[in-house]
């Protein structure tokens, strides 16, 4: 086990490097122009003189792999630069909104996980019943709906219709202090629908994974001993059924990453995405790169973590030939 | 109510808002407590809060004071300075005295040295200050003794004093960091009425009355920036509740229109949008075509139809109602004299209906940034008007990176206009010197009449040669048009019947942030 971790630590020292190089280039090739971008607005009424002015105190004209050593040496020092959009250092915005966001995340994914595990047994239960085709045929629909199009519904019907939950933000626009209270209320809306729109994965595969099993010898065997329909459902079924959902549960996480920051955008929720877009439309390379860089460590840890659990929720899978 | 009251009232609020915000968003109309504390939704936030990179500039700073500042009609007063400023040297010396008493908000005071650190740090290269050019007649600013501040310029600026709404930052803060990356950015401290208590970057600023202000204590002891970008949402949360108020484009301020407990303000504006007529095409650069243009644009039909009758026809880059508008220079809209104009001048109807002068087409290409819906529509109505003169307008959308490099040849539907003093919107917009200068004279324009009277009035003092040069100025635009003028926008807001007596401004291009009826939100009363 402690030999996997520190492979992959390994091979994901050359991964975040390529990706932050080609965070890089892929920013330096683009049309925007970080000189308009920085200036914003008065970048409309600005002469030359000043505009080339700015071009040379943001040293934008450097070749982008040179910017790219220049970060990444006084990355490696733990300097992660300023962030030229935000006029903030990046470790203050990453870490003002960092927090926001995984607790968005952190709840999203628990309740897709639990939800989708209750849905997916339901289904299991009995296939072709009338649970299985509703919880089927709702995943299945959930499946194709354009996450932001999630929200945007549910802020129609939750905060316009109904008026039960605030549309937006982290608190009430006229509240000073974050209170609990406050976080919990504007919390339900977004987390909701990072949670519905992973759901249909976790369910679709829980009930396949369970319906399997229950097909399978030992749970026949288990059966046919006279155990309770529950400690069979529970306690064989959907231990080996749940064994697909955890590789899953590594490879959603790109896909929890990018919903978040839809379901962010639509819910003015103060965490990452909104600085992510900013900083690529702004070629805010010193962001950019950290926030990329923080992404796709989320991924291989996403990918590790997924392998651990089967490895060791799985007897016949060895680690050490992974 | 006394003072003790009202504090009390403004606990009782400040804790009302944070255990009950949820089930009583808003409060309701005659409230006397939540009068006191303020939500105002606007489309979008400053970049940064340090003047020393352009934040304020242009006065209406709540958390900045400047030696300036500017009433209800734009007029200037002293604010940290005790009084007007002495101009001798012909108009090249400024000497400003400072107010006594004032403090910066973390409690040290105000000295001339605040103010010669400020001037300074704007005006040094290395601070990435957009703005810079504003003070370019500045040839040295230097403190003398701790509370009488000296301005010498290169050449004698008549609008300088204008440019004093500067907001000043105090030294002892700023110093110690760099003015591009330094916490004064997120974290401002000024002598303005109000203290910033928190910024959520893209969701609202937070702001408190400001306890060392040297001025009245406000009334309105808090109030909330909340950044809405769509329209559509701002009027949302303003109807439900959660906002006092907003800036909303005119169809939906209209839908507010006899709602009981919220009032519309229109604030007329310096905010014009006009085509760019560049001179360098060979269509657009014919004076007979574009003389035809201004003439062919029904100007009242766009502020009817485009605008819901919220705006006003521009004749010109000056508004109606501004003091150096050239009374006279209304023209109505009139095709006849259009084709009258382009027959005098070859241009003759060919197959398709479209005008042709020596085998070239009358046609050109007008850009619009894409996404403004306003923009989109004067740039359609215009492209319609023109086609009944018989010249073919192609419509484009484009971004800003795509339209820049083809400001020389293409026309572009531009939006501007500056508040405080005609030089300066009017100079870097038509002055031959500037052609083509990043986004400053787009078109191209260049008329010896017209800089002549740009440069008199600049310099000259006298108000009577400043009226006349801007009257030669409007008037000799009417004559070569380098810009078809369209309309000046009104911006309109619609807030919560809770306070007396608001006023607005004339608004430059941008509002919603500064200006608006809240551009003095420290004058206001609650409602009794």
């Amino acid at each position: 086990m402690a030999r996997l971790a520190g492979r992959r630590a390994l091979f994901a020292g050359p991964v975040l490097l390529a990706v932050t190089f080609g965070v890089f280039a892929i920013a330096a090739a683009s049309p925007f122009d970080p000189v308009k971008a920085y200036a914003g607005t008065a970048a409309l009424g600005a002469d030359q003189q000043t505009l080339d002015r700015l071009r040379a105190n943001l040293g934008v004209d450097e070749p982008f792999w040179i910017r790219w050593w220049d970060w990444l040496t006084a990355a490696l020092g733990g300097d992660l630069g300023h962030s030229s959009v935000l006029r903030q250092p990046v470790t203050q915005v990453i870490g003002e909104r960092l927090v926001w966001s995984a607790l968005l995340c952190a709840v999203a994914f628990a309740v897709a996980v639990l939800l989708g595990t209750v849905l997916g047994v339901l289904a299991a239960r009995r296939p072709g019943s009338l649970p299985d085709r509703a919880v089927t045929s709702l995943a299945y629909l959930l499946e194709a709906a354009p996450v932001f199009w999630i929200a945007l519904l549910a802020v129609w019907l939750f905060a316009l219709q109904w008026d039960l939950l605030p549309a937006g933000g982290l608190t009430d626009t006229a509240s000073e202090h974050v209170t609990f209270g406050q976080v919990t209320s504007h919390l339900m809306l977004p987390a909701g629908v990072l949670a519905v729109s992973q759901l249909p994965w976790f369910t679709l595969y829980v009930r396949q994974g369970v319906g399997d099993a229950l097909a399978e010898d030992p749970v026949r065997g288990a059966r046919a001993r006279g155990l309770a329909e529950h400690t069979v459902l529970l306690g064989h079924a959907l231990r080996s059924g749940l064994l697909p959902v955890l590789t899953l549960i590594g490879s959603r996480v790109p896909e929890l990453i990018t919903g978040a920051l839809l379901v962010e955008t639509v819910f003015s929720w103060p965490g990452i995405a909104a600085a992510t877009v900013e900083a690529a439309t702004a070629v805010d390379f010193p962001l950019l790169a950290a926030l990329t860089t923080l992404a796709t460590a989320a991924v291989l840890l996403g990918n590790l973590l997924a392998d651990l659990l089967y490895g060791l929720f799985d007897p016949r899978v060895k680690l050490s030939d992974m | 109510m006394t003072a003790r009251r009202i504090r009390g009232a403004a606990v009782t609020a400040a804790i009302a808002v944070s255990v009950a915000a949820c089930s009583a968003p808003g409060g309701t109309a005659g409230d006397g407590e939540a009068a006191e504390s303020v939500v105002i939704g606007v489309a979008s936030e400053p970049d940064t809060l340090s003047p020393l990179l352009g934040y304020g500039k242009d006065g209406n700073s709540k958390i900045f004071d400047g030696l300036l500042a500017r009433d209800a009609g734009l007029r200037l007063k002293p604010a940290l300075a005790a009084a007007l400023p002495k101009v001798t040297d012909g108009g090249r010396t400024y000497t400003f005295t400072l107010r006594e008493g004032v403090k910066f908000s973390d409690g040290e005071p105000l000295t001339a040295a605040d103010v010669v650190y400020t001037y300074r740090t704007v005006l040094d290269g290395r601070t990435n200050n957009t703005a810079k050019s504003e003070l370019d007649a500045v040839r040295s600013v230097r403190a003398d003794g701790d509370d009488t501040v000296v301005f010498t310029l290169k050449y004698p600026y008549a609008p300088f004093a204008a440019r004093t709404v500067l907001p000043v930052v105090p030294e002892h803060i700023a110093a110690k960091q760099d003015p591009n990356t330094g916490s004064l950015n997120t974290e401002p401290v000024g002598t303005g009425p109000y203290v910033l208590t928190q910024w959520r970057k893209g969701e609202k600023l937070t702001f408190k009355a400001n306890p060392h202000y040297w001025g009245p204590e406000p009334e309105v002891k808090t109030f909330t920036m909340a950044v809405i970008a769509d329209d559509d949402v701002r009027a949302t949360r303003l109807r439900s509740g959660d906002l006092d108020g907003a800036v909303l484009p005119p169809n939906l301020a209209a839908t507010f229109e006899g709602n009981d407990g919220k009032r519309t303000y229109e604030a007329k504006s310096y905010d014009f949008r006009a085509v760019t007529l560049p001179t360098g095409h060979p269509v657009t650069g014919d004076r007979a075509i574009r003389q035809a243009l201004d003439a062919a644009v029904d100007r009242q039909a766009m502020v009817d139809k485009i605008l819901d009758g919220a705006g006003r026809p521009a004749y010109g880059p000056l508004p109606m109602d501004d003091p150096y508008f050239a009374d006279g220079i209304q023209r109505a809209h009139d095709l006849a004299k259009a084709r009258r104009i382009l027959d005098r001048a070859g241009w003759k109807p060919g197959a398709d209906g479209i005008r042709v002068h020596d085998g070239r087409r009358a046609a050109f290409t007008l850009l619009y940034p894409s996404g403004d819906k306003v923009r989109q529509d004067h740039a359609l109505a215009y492209a319609s008007d023109a086609k009944k003169a018989g010249i073919d307008v192609t419509v484009e959308s484009a971004t800003w990176e795509v339209i820049e490099p083809r400001m020389g040849k293409d026309a572009v539907l531009a939006g501007f206009g500056s508040v405080g003093d005609p030089d300066f919107g009017l100079y870097t917009l038509l002055h031959s010197s500037l052609a083509g200068d990043g986004f400053n004279n787009m078109a191209r324009y260049r008329d010896p009449a017209v800089d002549k009277a740009l440069d008199t009035g600049r310099r000259t003092q006298a108000p009577d040669e400043r009226e006349a040069a801007y009257g030669t100025l409007q008037r000799a635009l009417v004559d070569n048009p380098g810009y078809t003028f369209l309309t000046h926008i009104d911006h309109l807001y619609v807030l919560a019947d809770r306070w007396d007596g608001l006023t607005t401004q004339l608004e430059p291009h941008e509002h919603g942030f500064a200006s608006g009826p809240w551009w003095n939100i420290e004058d206001w009363q609650p409602k009794r």
